[in-house]
């Protein structure tokens, strides 16, 4: 739990760096995040005039569950302590819930930057989580568990061939997780131009600790998206049972080097790409969804596609 | 068995009282308190009591009265009680507002009567005069406040659906008698129909139950009739009678019926899958706050049938644990959507008594005012949208584990339908999530819309306490499933002989659908890790962080002293969805009229949101009633020798008709 905490502004970091250099900009330091964050918590925090308690106790609430979503990722091993607690649609349900909370949060001062935020917010969600459900009912109809530590042994072992399924949910989950996470073409992290927005007009009224609350959280689940990805489709490296140091010394490495490449990943894309027009999304998501739906039905159909 | 008859008789009772002492000061409080006393009791009798069979002697004389209580019909009690002693609660607050109490407090008593006769009933005459009971005292209920204009076209609407699903229960059972004209569950169960007489019985029960519970197309009487209703009523309507019309589809179709074709399968998880969305799509395009909470017992009443399709595919295939699992999701979101809808509704009658508005565009900033309720109303949105680690999200999570099964089926419509009802129950499930934003961000948050909601304040505290209850309620069904779920496993064992495993036997209480191996959740300790990460956060950023706190004007992008109509309202931020999806599925569509340019005549838009269904099932249905009773009016004005002739000329067929018979 600790450690995702600890890497997921670094991951940030690393994103915007990488970005920064495609751009042949200098960027700011890979550590600017935890600065950025050190520097919030250490500010006044100014609430609007008429913001209720939600308002106030949302951004604690958004980060917990964030927090307790990204904890229940196995990283860097496929053993993961309490990973039964919870599967991959408890997962996706946290998130729902923290995003949940974070729309009513954009509606509660009243201004039309809220609503705005929130109500694109719940548009892309509505086609983007049953993408990501549809994508957990494939894998789970393929490795025959929801559970993430036995999707994740199941890919490692023999038994995981190649499915066409399998791609057809990678290429959705892809989709999924740049709406999830607010990325370009879906939503622009660097945005400073309200309507534009859409996670940004949302915490608009979000200043000091609330602020860097939700920043965490954003972070924390960028994180969770690419662990996610590592763990179910390039799951090499992690440590199976008892492997000794050198198992947990490679699953550690690997699943840094994994980070890495998908942060490179993420970057080159965004700079490759540019913003779509928002009732251009949903051709996007929806194709998402539909290529969750390909893939169960295929899987339905011929279980061994 | 006493218990519950007692708790019957007190019910009846009740709604005498409620007849003679409508017009006292204290007339309400005796109907609710007796209801409330009745209801309590109903409830530990469902709890306790023994299963065991009365034959009262009442009724027809060669028939009698026959009542049973069994597992199926012990959990829908529960239900149906618990839903009830919470309205019998709140109403001992909200009632105090009723302007005609003559008009509510006798059919109130009675209408709780007819739900828990009809889940007792044990032969088909019982069955069908309860039904009736609870159709009528229902309707009653309707138009309780008949000048409120809209609600007598909604009972009018109301009584001939539930006339007509009476008319097809009706049939059911006569199908499910045979030819030996035995009227009791045991003489049908002992001898079901075979073939088409099965098939076609099975689908006349769900068209009757179906017009009842809500199953689209046969909804469009509900979001009109259950808004209309005294709020309490409403609660009970929405959150109880619609899921006894489907305990009595379960009692057809999985216990009097033996095996069922796979092909009623198919078609109840199309008539399931297509209830969620479009009940769900419906809800997001209303502005009308009871409104849109009946359109959301449509969406689930939609998951609910998911859950029976599944498992009556899976029995249908031999595959009886899957069965049970199926079978289980589904009579947990029973029990869970009745708690929180019930609860919804609660919020939404105490913000109509609060400020007289049902509107959601004349709300907002209600959190403020009516600080308690909204807290309560807030934990039932996100039940209802399925969020853990509340209690709806635990059933959808079932249903969906159920999904996952994939049993070899030889069926290419189940292989299909299956995987796409996946589709659908989690788009419907997120479109919820969008719903719920809409309605608790529109009226409980933001800035006032109205001075309407100036005055609003909390209700009383027993309205709080009932509202405080069901959220808690919420909670623990959550983050404690198992003990629903083995509560529920008599009933499998019973219609299904599978059950799912012992849940509270279980290593830290986690819920295991299948196998530990296959998939595991445990609300309990995701519920304590999000308080846990929830205090460590708040601890440690209180520590460390700065504490200062400044109140400043929100930002306005430099245009000060916007007018609170120009947040976000229910419309604007139904918006985007309404373009997305309504636009393709019902044909909404938008015109917007600019002013030409130096004019200063205000833009204006218009939102066009047909329903299609209704222009295209009902309305040719009620003209065509209209024509034939226009052609029929003319026989009512002739002479009194063509009337002669008539009679002449009938006598002369009948006359005919025999001669050929014989």
């Amino acid at each position: 739990m600790a450690l995702v905490l600890l890497a997921a502004p670094l991951l940030t970091g690393w994103v915007r760096k990488v970005k920064a250099r495609l751009q042949r900009r200098r960027g700011p330091p890979l550590l600017q995040p935890y600065r950025d964050l050190v520097r919030l918590l250490g500010k006044e925090a100014v609430i609007a005039d008429n913001a209720s308690w939600l308002f106030r106790t949302a951004p604690y609430l958004i980060f917990a569950l964030t927090w307790v979503g990204a904890a229940l990722v196995p990283t860097f091993a496929t053993g993961l302590l309490f990973s039964w607690t919870g599967d991959l649609i408890a997962i996706t349900a946290l998130l729902g819930a923290a995003r949940f909370l974070l729309a009513l949060a954009g509606m509660d001062i009243g201004t039309s930057f809220g609503g705005i935020g929130a109500s694109r917010e719940v548009m892309i969600a509505s086609m983007a989580e049953p993408a990501m459900l549809m994508i957990v009912i494939t894998l789970a109809l393929i490795a025959g568990s929801t559970q993430l530590s036995t999707i994740a042994a199941f890919m490692l072992s023999p038994a995981a061939g190649l499915h066409v399924s399998l791609a057809l949910a990678l290429f959705a989950f892809l989709i999924v997780a740049l709406a999830e996470n607010a990325r370009i073409p879906v939503d622009n992290p660097a945005t400073h131009l309200e309507l534009t927005m859409v996670h940004e007009a949302m915490v608009l009224e979000y200043s000091a600790r609330h602020l860097a609350m939700i920043e965490l959280a954003a972070a924390l689940k960028l994180l969770l998206s690419l662990s996610v990805i590592a763990c179910i489709f390039l799951p090499f490296g992690m440590v199976r049972g008892a492997d000794g140091i050198g198992g947990y010394l490679l699953g550690l490495t690997s699943y840094a080097g994994k980070l890495a490449a998908a942060g490179v990943a993420l970057a080159t894309f965004e700079t490759a790409i540019a913003k779509m027009r928002v009732f251009r999304l949903p051709g996007l998501l929806g194709a998402a969804l539909m290529l969750g739906l390909l893939a169960t039905l295929l899987l339905y159909v011929a279980p061994d596609m | 068995m006493s218990l519950l008859l007692l708790a019957l008789l007190a019910k009846l009772a009740a709604a005498v009282a409620g007849a003679l002492r409508a017009r006292r000061p204290d007339g309400w409080g005796i109907v609710y308190g007796m209801s409330l006393g009745a209801a309590v009791l109903a409830a530990l009798g469902a709890l306790l009591a023994a299963p065991g069979a009365v034959v009262l002697p009442l009724g027809l004389p060669w028939i009698g009265v026959h009542l049973r209580l069994d597992a199926l019909a012990a959990f829908f009690l529960l239900v149906v009680n618990l839903g009830a002693a919470a309205a019998s609660l709140f109403a001992l607050d909200d009632a105090r507002h009723e302007t005609a109490p003559e008009r509510v407090l006798p059919f109130y008593p009675a209408f709780l009567a007819g739900l828990d006769l009809v889940v007792l009933a044990d032969d088909a005459l019982t069955f069908l005069f309860a039904w009736e009971l609870m159709s009528l005292a229902s309707w009653a209920l309707v138009i309780a406040h008949h000048r409120e204009s809209g609600n007598l076209r909604a009972g009018l609407v109301y009584l001939l659906m539930a006339g007509l699903s009476a008319l097809a229960l009706l049939f059911a059972f006569g199908l499910l008698a045979g030819t030996g004209g035995h009227y009791t569950f045991a003489a049908m169960r002992a001898a079901p129909p075979a073939g088409a007489a099965a098939g076609i019985a099975l689908m006349l029960a769900l068209f009757g139950a179906g017009a009842k519970a809500g199953i689209v197309p046969l909804h469009a009487w509900l979001p009109l009739a259950h808004p209309a209703a005294p709020s309490h009523v409403s609660a009970l309507m929405s959150g109880v009678m619609t899921k006894v019309a489907l305990y009595a589809f379960i009692r057809i179709g999985f216990d009097l019926l033996g095996a069922t074709p796979w092909w009623s399968a198919v078609v109840l998880l199309a008539l399931g899958g297509a209830t969620a969305v479009l009940g769900i799509l419906y809800a997001l395009m209303q502005g009308d706050l009871k409104r849109l909470l009946a359109y959301s017992t449509v969406e689930n009443i939609g998951i609910i049938c998911i859950g029976l399709g599944l498992a009556m595919a899976f029995r249908s295939a031999g595959y009886a644990a899957g069965a049970a699992l199926a079978l289980t999701a589904a009579l947990l979101h029973v029990f869970n959507h009745a708690m929180m809808k019930s609860l919804l509704f609660f919020g939404a009658g105490t913000v109509l008594h609060a400020t007289g508005l049902r509107e959601m565009d004349g709300l907002g900033g209600l959190l403020h005012r009516m600080p308690r309720t909204g807290f309560a109303v807030l934990v039932g949105c996100a039940a209802i949208a399925a969020l853990p680690p509340l209690n709806g999200f635990v059933s959808e999570w079932l249903t969906l584990q159920a999904i996952m099964l994939r049993p070899d089926l030889p069926q290419w419509g189940l292989k299909v339908m299956i995987p796409t009802d996946g589709a659908l129950l989690a788009l419907a499930a997120a479109l919820a999530g969008a719903c719920f934003v809409k309605l608790f961000g529109v009226s409980f948050l933001g800035r006032a819309r109205s001075a309407a909601t100036a005055t609003a304040a909390d209700p009383g505290r027993l309205a709080q306490s009932a509202m405080l209850g069901l959220a808690m309620l919420c909670l623990l069904a959550g983050v404690l499933p198992g003990a629903l779920i083995d509560l529920i496993a008599p009933v499998t064992n019973a219609l299904l002989g599978a059950r799912m495993p012992t849940q509270l036997a279980q290593p830290w209480l986690t819920l295991i659908p299948v196998a530990a191996a296959r998939s595991s959740y445990n609300g309990l300790l995701i519920f304590a890790f999000i308080a846990a990460a929830t205090w460590l956060t708040v601890r440690a950023v209180h520590r460390f962080a700065s504490h200062d706190l400044r109140r400043a004007p929100a930002w306005d992008c430099g245009f000060p002293d916007l007018p609170a109509a120009a947040q976000y309202g229910g419309d604007s931020f139904a918006q985007p969805l309404r373009r997305v999806f309504a636009a393709p599925l019902f044909g909404a569509r938008e015109t917007v009229e600019l002013p030409p340019p130096g004019s200063v005549a205000p833009a204006r838009i218009e939102k066009h949101l047909p329903d299609p269904l209704w222009e295209i099932l009902y309305a040719p249905v009620g003209s065509l009633v209209l024509r034939l009773a226009d052609v029929m009016n003319r026989l009512q004005f002739l002479t009194i020798r063509r009337y002669l002739a008539f009679v002449f000329i009938a006598l002369v067929a009948l006359l005919l008709a025999i001669a050929l018979w014989q």
